[in-house]
């Protein structure tokens, strides 16, 4: 049993997996709330629906919803400057990575919030306005309040995704989960070996998702 | 970083391009039509009182929708060979994205079935149809209509997914651009050039989904 991952002792296999575990959940998480800022933008000003603004959200949602993840992954890990305003990346993979994930997520994002957004009826708009609400005001305290709690379990969704999607960050060389578990198997001698690491690393993914799952399923208002 | 040369060097190598492209829409051809038979066949076992198979198929579904595509392209490719299973890139590229899109299409099936109200199948066998006359004829047309969308929407994600075959050298689109773009040092127009082609065949089926889903509200 103490042998099952020569050369390596089980605890030192685990550990390796649970460091990527750590980066593939820091990645999703710093991935999902910057994508929930600048989604959120872009949502608005597509459910608001008039003038530039709206025309130029349209235009980015309907393009990165269209492509994949993978094609912004190699392209940002390539084109952005390793340098930006005079200060240096320290580690450019992780960053290129994380703005890849922002860049595809927030298209998502802005589409589960105008979902949520659409879902409000139109009369309470009218409501507001003949209650001598702004636009503004009826959008901040009225519209966007109700449209927040309905986009919750879809959100939570959307970070299970988002969790998933970073196993794609093995190919620019990023240590999480997927890359640390191909490591390992470059080791490994028996069959058996690498048949367990898989099972073993398919687990923790499984594991997390259904975790945040049973988060999102237990929220209710 | 967008020279004229680059330019003139990708599209004298355009045919890579096109090669790729060619794959890529094979093997999401070949995969989608394997997940609508999944998507069909699993919904209407999820749907029937077979009760064994209903739990492998939500055990299926639950370890499918839960991993990573990833882990499964990875598995099929690095870890079944070890098993005494040797498939090629070709073969792990559309049974991998089957059984993934699958996983998510029987969902689809099973919900859009339980959407026509019982009182239509009850009406059918009293006029005397059989299970499978009353599904074949009177619950599955409709419960299509309302699936359609929703199908669409996982065709979409499956030609996005099949990119993914890039990491297992599967000569698809991505994998054709990044080994062209590192080959030739020629970064921007080639990411470019390609993220266009893959919105040609997106963007119309995103439309077609916004089509679709207005026609069955």
């Amino acid at each position: 049993m103490l042998e099952l991952f020569a050369p390596y002792s089980v605890s030192e296999v685990l550990v390796f997996l649970l460091k990527g575990l750590g980066m593939t959940l820091f990645i999703a998480t710093i991935s999902i709330i910057l994508s929930f800022l600048f989604g959120s933008v872009l949502g608005i000003a597509r459910y608001l629906g008039k003038g530039m603004g709206a025309r130029l959200a349209a235009i980015y949602i309907d393009s990165v919803r269209n492509i994949p993840l993978l094609l912004f992954i190699l392209s940002f890990r390539l084109l952005l400057p390793s340098v930006i305003l005079g200060i240096r990346i320290p580690d450019k993979a992780v960053f290129s990575g994380i703005v890849a994930m922002t860049v595809f997520t927030s298209a998502m994002v802005a589409e589960i919030l105008r979902g949520g957004l659409n879902g409000i009826p139109q009369g309470q708009w009218e409501a507001a306005a003949s209650q001598g609400f702004s636009r503004y005001k009826t959008l901040r305290y009225i519209i966007l309040p109700q449209a927040l709690r309905k986009i919750l379990v879809p959100m939570l969704g959307q970070f299970v995704t988002c969790l998933k999607d970073t196993s794609f960050l093995q190919v620019v060389g990023i240590s999480e989960l997927m890359m640390n578990t191909t490591i390992i198997m470059g080791k490994f001698k028996y069959s058996y070996q690498v048949i367990v690491l898989y099972a073993l690393t398919a687990l923790i993914y499984y594991g997390a998702n259904i975790a945040v799952l049973t988060i999102a399923k237990r929220i209710r208002f | 970083m967008f020279k004229l040369w680059m330019w003139e060097r990708l599209f004298t190598d355009f045919s890579i391009f096109l090669a790729g492209f060619g794959m890529t829409l094979v093997v999401s051809l070949l995969a989608l039509v394997l997940t609508l038979l999944i998507s069909l066949a699993g919904g209407l076992v999820r749907c029937s009182h077979a009760r064994i198979a209903k739990n492998l198929l939500w055990l299926y579904m639950s370890l499918f929708q839960n991993t990573p595509l990833v882990v499964q392209i990875f598995f099929f490719y690095y870890v079944l060979p070890r098993m005494g299973v040797v498939l090629s890139p070709f073969s792990v590229g559309y049974l991998g994205l089957a059984l993934y899109t699958g996983a998510f299409g029987i969902a689809v099936v099973e919900a859009s079935i339980l959407a026509i109200p019982k009182q239509q199948s009850e009406a059918a066998m009293s006029q005397g149809f059989s299970y499978l006359q009353t599904m074949s004829h009177v619950i599955i047309p409709q419960a299509m209509k309302i699936a359609l969308p929703s199908l669409t929407n996982q065709a979409v994600n499956l030609i996005k997914n099949s990119s993914v075959l890039a990491m297992i050298a599967g000569g698809d689109l991505m994998y054709r651009t990044d080994s062209w773009a590192s080959e030739t040092a020629v970064y921007g127009p080639t990411f470019l050039i390609t993220g266009l082609l893959y919105l040609s065949i997106c963007l119309p089926l995103s439309r077609l989904v916004k089509t679709l889903e207005s026609k069955v509200r």
